[in-house]
């Protein structure tokens, strides 16, 4: 005897209501939880802005970022400005940091369009910091940055992230041994835009010469890494222009 | 006719203990003479890939057994209504919304969890494990046999990548856990083994060292159990 299981139209019927219910679960979830999602990455967005221009709580080798309930007040002492430039146009917005780079990099792909170009302003012990978010490629998936640098483009902080790197290897771009040799690194070479290489083999492992545009790569991650030389040269490069009306 | 035997078995199987010795070697053998990475060769691509540390096995291990566990119970529970033409992608389904469930959870109420973990949806959902054992005992035995299934298995591959994680990363980087345990490697300010000459093996932080050291405990494990050697 055939059993009803494998029917045919008991297989169309099973597979319409399989969908429904999953589909309905899954949706409903993702609204219910949409607000308190977008929150965390708000929040995250602070931490990693205060990070970048040298607020947080890191403790001799491990990442602390300033805690969730001091996130909000901190942000707006440290924060003076909020830009977003656009060509030539510089415009102060409060939400700038919401800004999401992503998009702004597919509408940007579009030549007529002129990508929103999100800056922050930070004050900290009476020096100026720019910090600026910037968006590439690692071997995996999106790999991201906030950079902090004074007026002459020297970093001075950095904290990376990324979607899916490789643990132990690539992922370790997050770790403070790779993030902070960037901290004092130049942009500039001879004045001209220059970008920081992660190089290999460099004979700097120490990184005491802060003037090579060269930082060291990690072992077992070069795409990784190349991914992060590339988004810093083609992105920080964008915001070469408002650095030089600093001068 | 076929289903009053079904339901007949599964009284029987209902008066049998809990933890019965027939249900507890479903438990135990997975993690030694059934292992679902050194002996039935499953689960290796997720050994190879997240391996170069030992937090990152850990955290993997629980995830796996997570899935694993509740998977194998919801299997199990639609095993008699599953069309047999599709029930790989229902499979497919199960664990992909389990995994999404727990992601936008995570996401929602522990957000630096769910950060480190986002690395590992994708290696759950296509883990071989997870569809193996759906396939091939979920889908015939009940939920507490299928649970205990599940949980054996996803002991059987935290083991492994467990002492795999614990190699690479002493070995590779000269840290467990992240913290530095042979001393200080950095020139100049060598400290500990460093200081007498040793060297971190960066080859062990790349994935074909995992393959090699799954195979030094292949070979381990059936050089101790003579019965484990396939004969050709």
């Amino acid at each position: 005897m055939e059993k009803i299981s494998d029917k045919n139209s008991y297989t169309v019927l099973f597979t319409i209501g399989m969908v429904i219910i999953v589909g309905s679960l899954l949706a409903f979830l993702a609204s219910s939880l949409k607000e308190k999602i977008a929150e965390n990455k708000r929040i995250e967005k602070q931490q990693n802005i205060l990070y970048a221009m040298g607020v947080n709580e890191n403790d001799e080798s491990n990442v602390e970022f300033v805690s969730k309930n001091k996130v909000e007040s901190e942000f707006s002492t440290y924060i003076k400005k909020q830009l977003v430039i656009q060509g030539d146009k510089i415009i102060e917005d409060d939400n700038a940091y919401l800004i999401d780079i992503k998009k702004e990099k597919e509408l940007a792909k579009d030549a007529a369009y002129q990508r929103r170009l999100p800056l922050f302003i930070g004050e900290k012990e009476n020096k100026t910091f720019y910090v600026v978010p910037i968006r590439g490629k690692g071997l995996w998936d999106a790999i991201w940055a906030y950079v902090g640098l004074d007026d002459k483009m020297v970093v001075q902080g950095v904290y990376f992230d990324h979607a899916g790197e490789t643990p132990g290897l690539g992922a370790n771009i997050k770790q403070r041994f790779f993030m902070d040799d960037f901290i004092g690194e130049n942009l500039l070479s001879d004045g001209s835009f220059k970008g920081i290489k992660v190089a290999k083999g460099n004979a700097d492992p120490k990184n005491i010469d802060k003037t090579d545009n060269e930082v060291d790569a990690i072992t077992g991650s070069t795409i990784t890494g190349d991914g992060v030389t590339a988004m810093i040269k083609s992105e920080l490069k964008l915001y070469v222009p408002y650095f030089n009306t600093l001068k | 006719m076929a289903e009053v035997v079904e339901q007949e078995k599964e009284v029987k199987v209902a008066k049998e203990p809990l933890f019965s010795k027939k249900n507890r070697k479903l438990f135990t053998d997975p993690i030694t003479d059934d292992n679902p990475i050194t002996i039935q060769v499953l689960g290796i691509c997720s050994a190879l890939a997240i391996t170069a540390e030992l937090k990152a096995s850990i955290v993997m291990s629980i995830a796996v057994l997570f899935v694993l566990g509740v998977g194998n119970v919801v299997i199990s529970l639609m095993r008699n209504i599953i069309p047999q033409k599709i029930r790989i992608i229902v499979q497919l389904i199960v664990v992909a919304t389990l995994v999404i469930i727990v992601d936008l959870v995570l996401k929602a109420f522990a957000y630096e969890l769910s950060k480190t973990l986002s690395v590992f949806v994708g290696l759950i959902i296509t883990n071989c494990i997870i569809m193996g054992r759906f396939e091939a005992f979920a889908l015939g035995n009940g939920p507490w046999k299928a649970f205990l299934d599940g949980l054996g298995n996803a002991a059987g591959y935290a083991v492994i990548l467990i002492i795999v994680g614990f190699f690479r990363e002493l070995l590779g980087s000269g840290t467990l856990l992240g913290i530095p345990v042979l001393g200080n490697p950095i020139p100049g300010e060598k400290t500990g083994l460093y200081a007498l000459g040793y060297e971190n093996n960066g080859f062990m932080l790349l994935a074909p060292m995992a393959l090699i050291v799954v195979g030094l405990i292949i070979w381990v494990q059936r050089s101790r159990n003579v019965a484990l050697i396939e004969e050709n």
